[in-house]
């Protein structure tokens, strides 16, 4: 089937099989590998997205379904550099190691400071809790969350 | 794993869907929300011939005043049923379940339609419907019907929909007569997301300490949502305190048989169904307590 998304702001026209999904459509037809793939059940949190401007796992989604959308992956985060603070606080913290889970925690907690800018640790250990991560033990995760929120008030 | 092959088929009317359900039936799977469907047909344990998206109906989606009803279209996400001022004010115990559906990117997509026809035992929507005395729209090209909760989900994964049936959208009441003075929602789960071991969800007017029209629901804890019928009489129209809370925990304990699985035995799910209703009128007669 022939779709058309507009992925980090460009226009993409491609024919795939109605049975791919989102997450490699991305990576093999779009060639952006940022987004990864994990469980391919939606429980991992590694494939997420953002469609239409809401965070949604890719694995999840048809390729087809994706038709006529917009859709940013971690690259077109980064691009845009609305994410340069958080991005920097992760480096500094230690917030990654493998990175495998990095892309998804990033986008998914930029969510979190546009919804909730103060956010407590409970609430940020609530928000980012559909994202695995094997090799930090999320501690360092969640004081870079926290830490960026002290961030944004100074600059 | 990929997901097997199937044909995709997208309507673009309700008219139209409702053609290709008559004619695919049970070959044919409804895709809403996909996060349930989806997980399925990745782990290959689902292999429908025909998919149909439903994300083109318009007719499916609103959340508003029909009447003396609130109705919810079955595309509605968990997401914007959560955050939705107008569900807030009407039927609170809706708000307070969302945040418990999954996580944030599942509650961007999964719909409130998909989990009604899928009917988990362990799902949010489902007890809330018993809870509230929700009426679920099914239409087909035969037509349409409303079905009360309480008829509607029927054992594990089944509900009264036909395989020709779509389920369009679920109706509660909401005039000023039926708006409830208690609305609690709560839920035990392992981690932040994981499905609920138990979870319940209780609605009732309260005169004082009186509690009446109470309606109690629960979740996780059969092969279905389920109204905990030993449990309401214990509690209704009589004055809460310590004593009816144990007599209303003694009766729920009564009633439940949940069913065995690897995860949690019986006892364990039956036991801490009655901690939830505990902690819940526990604190609901704290509530009380500091109100007089």
């Amino acid at each position: 089937m022939r779709i058309s998304v507009v992925v980090n702001g460009e226009d993409i026209g491609a024919q795939v099989p109605v049975r791919r999904n989102l997450a490699d459509f991305l990576r093999h037809d779009v060639g952006l590998t940022g987004t990864h793939i994990g469980c391919e059940a939606g429980a991992c949190g590694a494939c997420t997205v953002l469609v239409d401007g809401r965070l949604h796992r890719a694995c999840l989604m048809l390729a087809v379904q994706a038709n006529g959308t917009t859709v940013e992956t971690i690259e077109g985060a980064d691009t845009s550099g609305r994410i340069a603070h958080l991005q920097a606080v992760f480096h500094r913290l230690n917030a990654l190691q493998c990175g495998y889970c990095t892309p998804a925690m990033l986008l998914t907690a930029a969510e979190l400071l546009r919804s909730n800018p103060k956010p407590s640790r409970d609430e940020v250990r609530e928000w980012i809790s559909g994202n695995f991560c094997r090799c930090t033990g999320y501690q360092a995760i969640v004081d870079a969350v926290m830490e960026a929120t002290e961030g944004e008030a100074d600059s | 794993m990929k997901a097997p092959p199937f044909s995709y088929i997208k309507p673009t009317s309700l008219a139209a869907c409702l053609d290709v359900l008559a004619e695919h039936g049970d070959d044919a799977q409804v895709i809403a929300g996909g996060q349930s469907l989806m997980p399925l047909m990745n782990l290959r344990l689902a292999a429908p011939s025909v998919l149909i998206d439903i994300h083109g109906l318009e007719e499916l989606r609103g959340i508003g005043q029909d009447g003396g009803q609130m109705r919810i279209g079955a595309l509605e996400c968990h997401a914007d049923i959560g955050a939705s001022e107008v569900i807030a004010q009407a039927l609170p115990l809706l708000t307070s379940a969302a945040p418990h559906i999954g996580h944030i990117a599942i509650r961007e997509r999964g719909t409130i339609g998909g989990s009604l026809a899928l009917a988990d035992p362990a799902a949010e929507w489902p007890a809330c419907c018993l809870a509230l005395r929700a009426e679920i729209e099914l239409r087909s090209t035969r037509g349409v019907r409303q079905v009360a909760a309480e008829d509607f989900f029927r054992g594990i994964y089944e509900t009264a929909r036909e395989p020709d049936e779509l389920l369009t959208a679920v109706r509660f009441p909401s005039n000023r007569q039926a708006r409830a003075d208690v609305n609690l929602f709560e839920e035990m789960a392992r981690r932040r997301g994981d499905f609920a071991i138990a979870g319940l969800a209780l609605v009732a007017r309260r005169n004082g300490s009186i509690l009446s029209d109470v309606r109690l629901a629960l979740l996780g804890v059969a092969d279905r949502a389920v109204l905990a019928h030993d449990a309401m009489g214990a509690i209704e129209g009589l004055a809460l305190d310590a004593d009816l809370i144990d007599a209303a925990v003694a009766a729920l304990l009564g009633e439940l048989e949940p069913p065995e699985d690897p995860a949690y035995p019986s006892s364990y799910r039956r036991r801490m169904a009655g901690v939830l209703l505990k902690r819940t009128l526990a604190s609901l007669l704290t509530e009380v307590e500091h109100a007089a």
